[in-house]
């Protein structure tokens, strides 16, 4: 086979840009090699499942390395909880065969339907961030292969090609497998605990409260009704249940069989289903058994949920802030939203912890996250998302590269602004993407 | 799943390195099967072995090697069998390679290639197994096949006639069985999403995915009932189509 690219079409989950790449596919380790030396000087990116939103795992004029064929476990300890496996084993599928010895990831993201190196490179947090950090912190070795044709084996001890490899979204090479240290589970269940809250001040005192007594909170947060109804939500705290054994219902899948015209979403429907789901979560039980795929992962049970926001997609904008501003920003995030009737049907708010990661560009500081979904409706979307980046810049935030697909390179720069020499350093040169070529243009 | 007193099955998978193969032996290695691998590269059989290992298989050798290239195909389905213990419930023979159509109209040595591959070692081994499985009096023999062996056509004719001989050879062999309980099946497959086919643009109804098609597999070797199927079923009425279309009809066309 002379070309071992062939044309393929990859959108990532937001489904804003909808291009073809010469894409190469390896199923064995020993093809990506081959590849990174027929790629006649375009650039390189490896890509999973395509989880994230924005535009940092397009690479347009550039090649992609799909890494899904990747699948293969390369041992598995079940006495130590130590997990070698191939880069593009889903954590679906791994969590289907470590969960019964009862292990889990020591944190997860809220989709299960993402590659371990995806999950590396974008060093995804998860409700436990308070306690557990990223996904990063439970890397323990790493393959990095190199457009020099070099294969590395890397640890925390390995310095800064470790740490940009880490959050380094692609941009150092080809992760071609990792070794997590997984957390013991007593079940394979959670208690959960819902309980609405009026205000952002009063999610903040829960969360403050909750952070040592519950290791998953999380809050969803109407961002869509203003007024007094302004900043409510709901408030999720939870533990793993003991006891209760590792057995898995059966699932009840569904799927968004087609794109909903645009035009179904509009800021009366929004609206209308926040004040319902707001309704439905507050007439539900307080504290209920929960299976952690309906706790961690509720939108995986839509297949192609993203299809929601019609042919233009979507843009979803993830920011922090730090403690000290927190209390202030955020309100007025949710204000300017509000005021922009572009609100989303879930928003999510968190608080982050203090452990911090090893990787360089890895996006979670101590303080609040907030992450929203925006339908895309061209520039008066991309207005309102440059308005909010105007209060994170204030407030000493910045924004998540794996949500990303339009924050300019100044509010990059701010951002990341400590750890960009350093990261720039160990990029390989032959590697790239869309997001790459705007933020570090 | 389990074979004849509820012991774990023993599959003896021959290429299994393809995308088909891996998806098959995944199935059967949740199922705690024991399984035997061949196929080329020693270091990927390896690396498949181990993760079937986790994914729960019970016993997995490796067998490295070149298939096509094995002349004493019977002594070595012996030693298959018996590094499995015995008692085999399946042998999946599943190697084949598409060729390159143009170059064996004017070179003999890929002519030669295709044949040998999909058709002369194949053979070899189909006899082999079905010694194996009419001794044990239990067992399938199952072979992939292809629609291409339907009608010969001019953009895969060299390929498509290896298939058809490998078909009429495993319904023989499957009449040959009958009386010894032992099975053979051959598996005409229309397009599946594979290596094979990776260079193919894809989309469109036709294109099986290699899990559903393993599924399947997985059924035919353990409740065999025709010795020749159409992998998907809708395969059928498309070939029988295809085998009608009048000569005159079928000349004017690129197919």
């Amino acid at each position: 086979m002379t070309d071992r690219f062939y044309p393929s079409a990859f959108t990532s989950w937001g489904r804003i840009h909808r291009k073809t790449y010469p894409a190469g596919h390896p199923r064995y380790r020993d093809e990506i090699e081959p590849l990174l030396s027929t790629r006649n000087a375009r650039a390189m990116l490896a890509v999973g499942l395509g989880r994230s939103y924005g535009d940092s795992v397009l690479n347009d004029g550039g090649c992609l390395i799909n890494m899904t064929a990747l699948d293969r476990i390369i041992s598995f300890d079940p006495e130590t909880g130590v997990l070698r496996a191939e880069a593009g084993l889903s954590l679906d599928a791994a969590l289907a065969m470590i969960v019964p010895h009862g292990w889990y990831f020591a944190t997860t993201p809220g989709t299960r339907y993402v590659t371990l190196g995806g999950a590396i490179a974008n060093d995804v947090h998860g409700k436990n961030h308070h306690s557990a950090g990223t996904f990063g912190c439970s890397v323990r070795r790493l393959g990095l292969l190199r457009s020099d044709g070099l294969e590395h084996d890397l640890g925390p001890e390995s310095g800064d090609l470790f740490a940009a490899t880490i959050a380094g979204l692609g941009l150092t090479g080809v992760i071609t497998w990792a070794e997590v240290g997984l957390v013991r589970i007593p079940s394979a269940f959670l208690e959960v605990e819902r309980i609405p809250f009026g205000n952002t001040a009063d999610f903040f005192q829960l969360a403050a409260e909750a952070a040592s007594t519950h290791e998953h909170t999380v809050a969803w947060i109407d961002c869509a009704n203003g007024g007094r109804s302004l900043g409510r939500g709901i408030f999720q705290r939870g533990n793993w249940l003991a006891g209760v054994g590792f057995s898995t219902p059966p699932a009840r899948n569904r799927s968004m069989p087609v794109e909903l015209p645009s035009a179904a979403l509009n800021a009366l429907s929004v609206r209308a289903f926040n004040t319902f789901y707001f309704r439905l979560q507050k007439a539900g039980p307080p504290v209920a058994r929960e299976h952690f795929s309906t706790f961690f992962y509720p939108l995986d049970a839509i297949a192609n949920w993203n299809r929601l926001y019609g042919r233009r997609g979507f843009y979803q904008y993830q920011c922090v802030v730090p403690p000290a501003a927190a209390e202030q920003a955020v309100p007025e995030l949710i204000k300017q939203i509000a005021r922009a009737g572009a609100g989303s049907f879930l928003a999510v708010l968190k608080t982050l912890g203090e452990r911090p990661s090893p990787g360089l560009l890895s996006f979670p500081l101590p303080g609040a996250t907030l992450a929203l979904d925006f339908p895309n409706r061209g520039a008066s979307t991309v207005d309102l998302l440059a308005r909010l980046d105007s209060v994170v810049l204030e407030a000493g935030g910045r924004l998540y590269p794996a949500k990303d697909g339009r924050m300019s390179a100044l509010m990059f720069r701010a951002g990341y602004a400590a750890v960009l020499p350093a990261f720039v350093a160990q990029v390989d040169p032959a590697f790239s993407s869309d997001f790459w070529r705007r933020v570090a243009a | 799943m389990t074979g004849p007193n509820d012991r774990p099955q023993r599959i003896l998978i021959l290429g299994a390195l393809s995308t088909i193969a891996e998806a098959l032996a995944r199935q059967y290695a949740a199922a705690g099967a024991h399984l035997l691998l061949a196929g080329r590269q020693a270091d990927r059989l390896e690396q498949v072995a181990a993760d079937l290992r986790v994914r729960g298989a019970g016993t997995v050798v490796t067998w490295a090697g070149d298939l096509a290239a094995e002349k004493d195909a019977n002594g070595a389905m012996a030693r298959m069998s018996g590094s499995l213990g015995g008692h085999i419930d399946g042998v999946v023979v599943i190697y084949g390679l598409l060729g390159d159509q143009g170059a064996a109209e004017t070179d003999s040595a890929e002519l030669d290639r295709i044949i040998d591959v999909n058709f002369a070692s194949a053979a070899r081994w189909c006899m082999a197994a079905a010694g194996v499985l009419e001794r044990q009096r239990h067992g399938t023999l199952l072979a992939i096949s292809s629609v291409a062996g339907d009608r010969g056509r001019q953009s895969n004719y060299a390929y498509g006639a290896a298939k058809a001989g490998l078909t009429v050879l495993v319904q023989g062999i499957a009449h040959r069985l009958a009386p010894s309980g032992a099975k053979a099946v051959a598996v005409k497959l229309g397009f599946v999403d594979s290596a094979m086919t990776a260079h193919i643009k894809k989309g469109g109804p036709l294109w099986a995915k290699p899990d559903a098609i393993a599924t399947s597999l997985r059924k035919l070797i353990e409740r065999p009932s025709k010795p020749l199927v159409y992998l998907p079923s809708f395969w059928r009425p498309i070939m029988t189509v295809i085998c009608n279309v009048p000569t005159f009809v079928f000349h004017k066309t690129k197919l």
